[in-house]
């Protein structure tokens, strides 16, 4: 253990733990307002089946939810015990903004999700929908000031380096800088793509093993047409983001599209293995002219290659995978919801080989995601803002030793909770099924009497 | 005032604010790491009541936590990186405890039944583990992070000691929270408990003074002396006062079941004083003074804008979530 990096090891630390972090706000910010579509769906027409889906769901928010913040907690702890140079140097920008999501976000959520989870009999309904809300809002406010900071060190702007520590000039450059509008409605969708898969995918398990009441046709409806609906949109944002990635980071894009040498009608690369050490590709399979035609809209248009960065680009290798895998899950991800959106359009009913694909891709938006963001992290690299510091020089003075020990524990703590999370959800979705529950929430008479508290 | 001249005073607000969010997180999230610990000592129908009675809080209550550090991440960012990183291992396990004991208290409810008390056991371990982490890094930090085997042992024995004020304000707020054998046992409770933390107090009172020069001459030389007898004294008759109550709990009519939550607070509040007076100007014990650590002031000021806008709101809608969940605990249902 002595003779490992303490910098790989910290950067392995730091992307175990933001990885595992990750997953858990990827459903609950979306999660959030399908819940409150169920509450205002129920408040509209008074259909047990909408607060039936809503008791289910809140289940798991809150189960995501508290692994989410705990998992948090260990990010802000982090950047001190870790990466002490990263707040030396860029404080002053990264401070305030992480100050404002604890402070309008974090509180927030936290405090009315008690409301939300376990106030329905002791708050008139109004109420009970506007915690809803508040959680819903506060999740998404989180993920606006740290995609801010995240954005704001891929693309820093509205600062001047005083003595090698950042100073603030323009707050609204450093919010609205040039990569944070993409970043922001990109993950944002992604987090409605990765519930909406989540919420049919459960609810395709439930439909597979004979559980077909209306709640559970309900929450697969909202699933499956919520992912056919923002599939399509996420493709073009996606796009849209990589162009401004090729304006502010073209060695990111350079390593997205495994293209070594700066050319005219550069191919688009299906599949190859990169080679860092000759440079080259191996077993490329390749569309001719594509990816100029994708990146500059023009067959014979010039994308740079990664040759033109030499010793100041990415490695290449976990972009260009991490790239395929996002695109490859995103294209399933548009054949199932639509395949099951046509099919529940025509039929309202999915068939047994779309409910096995469904159930399948329960958790395809957590692939999508976590690659993404590999793409996004990895591309940055060796910067840890970029253009201002690097990430070996942001490194704490903690022995290697004593971070492959805290390592350790991490990994062992969230490979156990990872399998204790999965298989708690499955198991909570069969015992929904046995009639088990929600048996004490579903008495019509209870719900009523909440409402017209 | 010459606080105000020289521009010292925007560190230093930001110094108090970090402050006033610890205490807040001790207070909070020790009644319920405190509660964790107990629930060891309980049958499982009872640790269904003592849960439900954190139920609805326990996420807004580690938030003061994330808020501390975060001032302290924010506006001192050189004393961030001093204090985590020679705190390392014990910040790990901290938050290794924190995240096992908030996702034990979902997966109990949701998990099979065989596994109930499995995840009861991880409630329990993992609010010791953090309990006692806490305790350990104030124990270091007094002693400026003296990692000999001297000073790991006094870090060991303070760690002890905040588990049992933890346990402490726990039990006082189970006091307030139940009924019948459960708040009996819960006086038991805060009766053994109260002398670890009598312990704690002391020890960390004589240690102080006698591990700084610095710190002796605050407490013990003339006008100072005079000035802060009182925290001492106050905190001395609560402490008695404490006692006395206890013996007589549970009264008719579950009159001042409140008194043995409060008083406790009280205790926290004075020993919070106590120590935050030894220590200011530093903000690492002798080494760096808060002033100098302190953020760009444009940054700062930013950020106050905001706080203090802000912290109203949130101390005002967490009111309302304590008004709501009001009263004896329950069941815990999600309805």
């Amino acid at each position: 253990m002595a003779d490992l990096d303490p910098v790989m090891l910290s950067r392995i630390q730091f992307a175990a733990n933001i990885t595992f972090h990750i997953l858990f706000p990827s459903i609950t910010i979306a999660l959030g307002w399908v819940l409150l579509f169920f509450k205002s769906r129920y408040n509209a027409v008074k259909d047990q089946k909408w607060m039936d889906a809503y008791f289910f769901w809140t289940k798991i928010f809150a189960l995501c939810f508290a692994l989410g913040v705990v998992s948090g907690i260990t990010m802000s702890f982090q950047f001190g015990t870790n990466w002490p140079g990263f707040m030396e140097t860029v404080g002053n920008i990264a401070g305030p903004l992480l100050g404002y999501e604890v402070l309008t976000a974090f509180f927030l959520e936290a405090t009315f999700l008690g409301v939300m989870l376990f106030g329905f009999r002791r708050v008139p309904g109004w109420v009970h929908t506007l915690a809803t809300f508040l959680v819903a809002f506060g999740t998404t406010l989180s993920a606006f000031w740290i995609i801010v900071l995240n954005s704001w060190m891929q693309t820093p702007d509205g600062f001047v380096m005083i003595n090698g520590q950042a100073h603030a000039t323009d707050w609204f450059k450093i919010i609205f800088n040039p990569s944070f509008p993409y970043r922001l409605i990109h993950m944002l969708l992604a987090s409605g793509l990765t519930a909406a898969f989540l919420v049919a995918g459960i609810s395709a398990y439930r439909w597979l093993r004979g559980d077909r009441t209306a709640s559970v046709m309900a929450a697969l409806k909202t699933g499956v047409f919520l992912g056919a609906i923002l599939i399509p949109v996420q493709i073009f944002v996606g796009d849209l983001h990589g162009l401004n990635t090729l304006e502010h980071q073209p060695q990111k894009v350079a390593a997205m599209e495994g293209l070594w040498d700066t050319q005219a009608g550069a191919p688009l690369l299906l599949f190859a293995l990169p080679d860092e050490k000759a440079r080259e590709n191996k077993y490329e399979i390749a569309l001719p002219k594509m990816a100029s035609l994708i990146l500059t809209h023009d067959a014979q248009g010039t994308v740079r290659g990664l040759n033109d960065f030499e010793g100041n680009h990415p490695p290449v290798r976990p972009v260009f995978m991490s790239f395929r895998i996002m695109i490859g899950t995103g294209i399933l991800m548009l054949v199932a919801s639509w395949a099951a959106g046509i099919s529940l359009l025509r039929r309202n009913d999915i068939t047994r080989w779309q409910g096995w694909l469904l159930s399948v891709m329960a958790f395809s938006g957590w692939v999508a995601t976590v690659a993404g963001w590999y793409v996004t992290e990895v591309g940055r690299q060796p910067w840890l803002v970029t253009g201002v510091l690097k990430t070996a020089d942001a490194i704490s003075p903690v022995p290697a030793p004593m971070i492959g020990i805290s390592l350790t524990l991490y990994l062992l703590t969230y490979a156990f909770l990872m399998v204790a999370f999965i298989s708690t959800i499955y198991y909570m979705a069969r015992k929904a099924g046995q009639g088990g529950q929600p048996a004490p929430v579903s008495s019509t008479e209870a719900i009523v009497e909440a409402i017209e508290k | 005032m010459e606080i105000f001249s020289n521009g010292q005073w925007l560190p230093l607000t930001f110094a108090a604010l970090m402050g006033l969010s610890m205490l807040i997180y001790a207070v909070l999230d020790g009644y319920d790491l405190g509660v964790g610990v107990l629930m060891r000592g309980a049958p499982d129908d009872e640790k269904d009541i003592m849960i439900s009675s954190i139920g609805p809080f326990w996420d807004a209550n580690e938030t003061w936590l994330v808020l501390g550090v975060g001032l302290l991440l924010v506006a001192f960012p050189m004393a961030h990186g001093i204090i985590l990183s020679s705190l390392y291992l014990p910040v790990a396990l901290m938050l290794i405890g924190i995240i096992l004991r908030g996702v034990a208290f979902d997966f109990r409810m949701k998990a099979r039944a065989e596994h109930k008390h499995a995840w009861n056991f991880a409630f329990f371990f993992g609010s010791l583990m953090a309990a006692f982490s806490q305790g350990y890094m104030v124990g270091s930090y007094i002693l400026g992070f003296d990692h000999s085997a001297s000073g790991i042992a006094f870090s060991v024995l303070v760690g002890l000691c905040l588990v049992a004020a933890y346990c402490l304000i726990g039990s006082g707020w189970l006091i307030m929270k139940t009924q019948g054998g459960l708040q009996r046992k819960a006086v038991r409770w805060a009766r053994l408990s109260l002398w670890g933390t009598v312990t704690g107090i002391g020890l960390i009172s004589l240690t102080t003074p006698l591990a700084s020069a610095r710190i002796f001459d605050k407490w013990f030389a003339m006008p100072g002396l005079l000035y802060l007898a009182p925290v001492p004294i106050i905190t001395g008759i609560l402490l008695v006062m404490l006692e006395y109550i206890l013996r007589k709990l549970p009264l008719e009519n579950d009159r001042l079941c409140w008194a043995p939550f409060v008083t406790t607070i009280g205790i926290f509040v004075l020993c919070f004083v106590g120590l935050a007076y030894s220590f200011y100007p530093y903000i690492v014990p002798d080494q760096l003074k808060i002033v100098d650590a302190a953020s760009a002031p444009e940054s700062l000021m930013i950020l106050l804008v905001g706080a203090l806008i802000v912290l109203p709101c949130l101390i005002g809608y967490t009111f309302v979530a304590y008004r709501i969940f009001h009263g004896k605990a329950t069941d815990l249902t999600y309805d």
